[in-house]
């Protein structure tokens, strides 16, 4: 009897726990007819959001490759004197809420800031620009990208550079021919991982380039500012980044089971 | 031929060893795990740098601690048989036996046929195409060899090239080993921890323990253990040290 009840009530919190994460999920899709999800889809200011949403997060994602795997490659080959303290500082954003990243960058990047503050003075402004969209998104979705680079190389063999390197391949060579391909899987689940933040950015975001449609407004700034005009816009929208959720689990499923 | 003086010190212990190798010679480093024999490869290679002493192959200063001179791995033509191979496990075998020659922008009209002959001459023409990961113990051993022997290297390093393969393997290849590398005329550096690998594959043979020499001679001194020289010190060391430490006498 007692066990019974043990059964029931342990059922009982596994139904509950995954209703909690998915229902609200369900409640969206039940909510639109497939007719006003294709009208808001194609209607323009969801549109620019969406377009928007992909090119910032894909110029973020590139940006974040280009500056992020030097440095994930350095912290996972070499000990250096205070590699810890790098990598804590580089992991801080993850933890960081994003209205401190916004405000941060916004001191940085504002006419008054550090940086801003010079820019401006050449004529060069930051703040409320489509590049402060890519910049918070690099921001906040760059450490990602680091970290996942940085288990991907450390778990390549050094024995493999070596031979390369007795082979006639110098470092730069060994890197491309031979590190890379054997991180992929890792350098790729980094790259979705971090394009998948980027596209989904919207506190750092909101600080510091405000919610202009066409400009900066991202899809999740759209979700917010047509809430209440316009709520089957919201909800297409969000709709359209479940879905994209959905397929970036999927690959790095994918690749993990291919890399294990 | 190979001259080189090595001094490098070691977290346990510091290494201190003179080598001399001619051409078509194979001289055999044995000794236990961690005695300091595959440190001996990767300064000689260049993937680590001596604190002191230099190396000269075929005439040419390939290390001088003296004068300032460290030629980069990549630039000395040493080959190198890894312990476990180190094939590169994205490439087929074809790839990886050509990655030498690739990396020395030979077109691939030319390599093509150079790549072939390796593989007939070793037996592995059918696996060509396969990728290393699907490949016998026997097979990568012969495509690792491929690939260090085909850039024509003015020295070829073996890290316990037979410890991967099963005892039939194991026998099979050894001879096989002995020939290809007498034919290939380059000065070798073999590492082992085996008494028999020593006596068949090798001419000369160095015996190291925590980074020195105790005791160095003809392979041939070690047919049976009785013969190994009248001094009685090296002869007791010897001994002893096949008694007791993990030299394997299969």
């Amino acid at each position: 009897m007692k066990t019974t009840i043990a059964i029931i009530i342990f059922a009982l919190i596994i139904i509950i726990t995954i209703l909690f994460f998915t229902l609200p999920l369900f409640s969206l899709l039940l909510r639109i007819s497939p007719e006003d999800f294709i009208a808001a889809i194609l209607d323009p200011d969801v549109n620019n959001a969406i377009m928007l949403s992909l090119i910032t997060a894909a110029m973020a994602t590139t940006i974040i490759v280009l500056l992020g795997t030097p440095i994930a490659y350095l912290n996972a080959r070499y000990e250096y004197r205070g590699r810890n303290f790098v990598e804590t500082l580089l992991d801080l954003p993850i933890v960081l809420p994003p209205s401190v990243a916004g405000l941060a960058l916004l001191v940085l990047f504002g006419r008054r800031g550090l940086i801003g503050g010079f820019l401006n003075d050449i004529g060069i402004t930051i703040i409320f620009t489509t590049f402060a969209v890519v910049l918070a998104q690099v921001f906040v979705a760059g450490p990602l990208y680091i970290r996942q680079a940085k288990t991907a190389f450390a778990m390549v063999d050094r024995v493999y550079e070596n031979a390369a390197r007795t082979l006639g391949a110098g470092p730069f060579v060994t890197f491309v021919k031979v590190t890379i391909p054997l991180a992929w899987t890792g350098l790729v689940s980094g790259v979705i991982l971090g394009f998948a933040r980027g596209i989904g950015e919207f506190g750092a975001t909101i600080m510091v380039a405000g919610n202009l449609p066409g400009k900066t407004q991202t899809m999740p700034l759209a979700i917010y500012g047509m809430m209440q005009s316009d709520l089957t816009a919201s909800i297409a929208l969000s709709i359209v980044l479940i879905a994209m959720s959905c397929i970036i689990l999927i690959i790095i499923r994918i690749l993990s089971g291919r890399s294990s | 031929m190979l001259n080189a003086t090595l001094i490098k010190k070691l977290r346990d212990f510091e290494l201190d060893i003179d080598l001399s190798v001619n051409d078509g010679e194979v001289m055999v480093l044995l000794g236990e795990n961690g005695s300091g024999k595959s440190t001996v490869l990767n300064l000689l290679s260049g993937l680590l740098v001596p604190d002191e002493g230099n190396i000269i192959l075929n005439n040419i200063e390939l290390f001088s601690s003296e004068k300032g001179i460290f030629v980069p791995p990549e630039e000395r033509n040493i080959g190198y048989v890894f312990q476990n191979y180190a094939l590169f496990p994205h490439m087929t075998v074809f790839d990886n036996i050509s990655f030498g020659l690739r990396m020395r922008r030979i077109p691939k009209n030319q390599f093509n046929e150079e790549v072939d002959r390796f593989l007939e001459d070793l037996g592995i023409a059918h696996v060509k195409c396969e990728r290393v990961t699907n490949l016998s113990g026997g097979q990568r051993q012969r495509v690792a060899l491929a690939r260090a022997l085909i850039i024509r290297p003015h020295l070829l390093l073996l890290d316990e090239p037979l410890t991967a393969l099963d005892q039939s393997a194991r026998e099979k290849i050894r001879l096989e080993l002995r020939t290809q590398l007498v034919n290939s005329n380059q000065p070798s550096i073999l590492v082992t921890h085996s008494l028999k690998d020593a006596r068949i594959i090798g001419d000369k043979v160095m015996m190291l323990e925590k980074g020195k020499v105790i005791w160095s001679g003809k392979a041939s001194d070690l047919k049976s253990l009785s013969t190994i020289p009248d001094d009685s010190a090296v002869n007791f060391v010897s001994e002893e040290y096949i008694s007791f430490s993990g030299i394997a006498i299969d």
